[in-house]
């Protein structure tokens, strides 16, 4: 196995939601990321995905836990003493719009990380640094003075892209960064970061909501519910044999490409999401899942298993 | 012959700019036979969306439609007086969106807007359309209708706010419902129950038109589909035929785009290029710039969309060497 690039150890974050009550976001995770992996991160919306993303690179001060950066914590770091290594970990946005600054130029906005971790001495090595950057994520160096307005979602996302990989860093959360995008140009998407990652040799970890996008990309995948990982494994077995009932629902529901395989008995998740202000005890699944006992309601699960394949649920399927 | 719902034929609809006039929807023929789910599928900025809002009469400015014909229950409505037409929404057609939470006025409860659109067509009391109201809640699957019905939009999650959106669009019994895109905001798990929801509505006699750059959902749900590109109608085929021979390249581009994804492997198949800009078509097919099998032809001529098989047609010089392939 390679070197633990990045850890969380018993990681939460709430966040206060008026009246003296808290959303409990992330509750209570410990993860590892490896050099060179593609972790997949999945759950639904308000699961807590994008905030553990943000803790791991520190946006988000953690409310309690600690994040190790190859072995190091980084979590209580005063800025000035994190910002060499800031570097090291930075973030590819979902909205391609949005996260550009209209008003500044490709040049100007992929030498930004250059300037700010200092890479280049001069203009003109920053250009051409620029220039090499832009050959890698595919958008043609005649564009080197056009605005954000001017390219498709699929060319600004390659250029946030650029921005990214600008300061050579050891992790890249790429944070629902193809879910803007048409499908065939997500697969360009893809395509090109993978193609970056065997190049140079970054991890990712991958945040999606979209199950088929996560198992192509990821060599390991985490499954979140409410704030909590609930399953984590290969992708491969984990997408085969689901052993979180959670889990199971999730890549049922997925409509399938396929209308023949139609009413293939989908079995359909009953209930609405608990509130993440108000988790319930013991499992925070019991209350939706339907072979709760009494125990899940009360005894909360934790992460269990051989080798990398674990699940924090008292019944796993076999 | 069936019976059909919907019967668009040549829709054109435009967006005048100062480079001139963007042709968004052209010549566009859509069948809606009763009791069936028929689909428009295609990427951003194909038109797709606008189709929908043409054949509602609910063109937002400077958008408008510029010409064809649209025959709902064998009336042709597209010349209509919008007082006329006005009447037809929410009665004979609805519409539902896809961000449920934008359609729905924030500081009105649910019950009451769903009420409304009651008493809008049907001449009864505020109490029975608060009763219908709640009845439909019913019927779209909502736990708790009552008090649920004196919630906030804020109250609901998306998958409800989504529900109470198709019991508004429902409420009168209109023959044809369209959505577009319904399922696109809502979390994998929230989708399935809509979509058999969705299911359940036809089986109950509705027709639905159903628009999606959802494969997966398409594959799912409808009968027949269409495969919209640039504005244009580029496939139209019953759903097994489409997915199993694909004639247009674009289509079996965007099937192959989702199947190599699910195969997996180390490179995914992509469509080569970006959509093409609408003021700037080139001569020929609308498609011709991206395509691996263009041919001198296909870069002057704009191609027929012309029946391949039985049921299904196809805008492509090469179709038949393509189908079979």
């Amino acid at each position: 196995m390679s070197e633990v690039l990045l850890e969380a150890r018993h990681l939460s974050k709430t966040f206060p939601a008026g009246r003296n009550r808290r959303v409990h976001a992330v509750s209570d995770v410990s993860l590892r990321l490896f050099a060179g992996e593609t972790l997949g991160l999945v759950g639904e919306s308000g699961c807590g995905k994008s905030t553990l993303g943000r803790l791991l690179i520190r946006l988000t001060a953690p409310s309690a836990g600690e994040v190790l950066l190859r072995g190091e914590r980084i979590d209580d770091l005063s800025e000035a003493a994190f910002a060499p290594r800031r570097r090291q970990l930075q973030l590819i946005f979902q909205d391609p719009y949005a996260s550009l600054n209209p008003r500044m130029t490709v040049r100007e906005l992929i030498a930004e990380p250059l300037k700010t971790c200092r890479a280049c001495p001069t203009r003109e090595a920053t250009t051409q640094r620029v220039l090499e950057l832009m050959d890698a994520v595919g958008v043609a160096r005649e564009f080197l003075y056009r605005y954000p307005h001017q390219f498709s979602g699929g060319q600004r996302q390659r250029i946030g892209i650029a921005r990214a990989i600008a300061a050579e860093p050891a992790l890249i959360v790429c944070d629902e960064p193809v879910s803007a995008l048409d499908v065939s140009v997500q697969n360009q998407i893809l395509n090109l970061l993978r193609e970056l990652q065997a190049s140079r040799g970054f991890s990712y970890l991958f945040i999606s909501h979209d199950l088929s996008v996560v198992r192509h990309i990821s060599d390991r995948v985490c499954v979140m519910f409410l704030g909590r990982i609930c399953e984590t494994g290969p992708t491969e077995a984990i997408f085969r044999r689901p052993r979180h009932p959670y889990t199971r629902f999730l890549l049922d529901a997925v409509p399938q490409p396929d209308p023949h395989r139609r009413g293939e008995s989908v079995r359909l998740l009953s209930g609405e999401l608990p509130s993440a202000v108000n988790p319930p005890d013991g499992c925070r699944f019991h209350t939706r899942c339907p072979y709760a006992t009494r125990q899940c309601a009360s005894d909360e699960p934790q992460l269990h298993g051989e080798g990398e394949s674990c699940v924090a649920c008292h019944h796993p399927l076999e | 012959m069936e019976p059909m719902t919907l019967r668009a034929v040549g829709l054109c609809a435009g967006i005048p700019t100062q480079k001139g006039e963007i042709r968004a929807v052209n010549d566009v023929s859509i069948d809606v036979p009763a009791g069936s789910i028929v689909g428009i599928v295609g990427e951003s900025g194909c038109g797709k969306s606008m189709t929908a809002r043409a054949i509602m009469g609910l063109m937002r400015s400077p958008a408008r439609m510029t010409g064809g014909e649209i025959w709902l229950n064998g009336r042709d409505i597209a010349r209509l007086p919008e007082r006329q037409r006005r009447a037809l929404r929410g009665s004979e057609m609805s519409m539902i969106f896809q961000e449920p939470m934008t359609s729905l006025n924030p500081v009105m409860k649910v019950g009451r807007q769903v009420a409304e659109a009651v008493r809008l067509h049907a001449n009864v009391s505020r109490q029975e359309a608060d009763r219908r109201a709640v009845e439909m809640f019913e019927a779209v699957g909502i736990s708790d209708a009552a008090s649920r019905a004196r919630c906030y939009p804020h109250q609901l999650s998306g998958g409800l706010r989504q529900r109470v959106m198709i019991a508004m669009a429902m409420v009168c019994r209109p023959k044809l419902l369209i959505a577009d895109e319904p399922t696109t905001a809502l979390d994998v798990t929230v989708e399935a129950q809509i979509l058999r929801l969705m299911r359940n509505l036809c089986d109950a006699g509705t027709s639905i038109l159903l628009i999606s750059h959802n494969l997966g959902v398409i594959a799912q749900l409808c009968d027949y589909v269409y495969v919209m590109y640039a504005g244009r109608i580029v496939e139209q085929a019953g759903v097994i035929k489409l997915f199993d021979h694909p004639a247009h390249p674009y289509t079996r581009g965007l099937l192959n785009a989702v199947s190599s994804l699910r195969r997996g492997g180390e490179r995914l198949d992509t469509i080569n290029g970006v959509v093409p800009n609408l003021l700037r078509l080139p001569e020929g097919c609308s498609f011709s710039l991206r395509c691996d099998a263009c041919e001198a032809r296909c870069a002057q001529e704009m191609p027929e969309l012309r029946e391949i098989a039985p049921g299904h047609k196809a805008r492509c010089h090469l179709a038949e060497r393509e189908a079979w392939s």
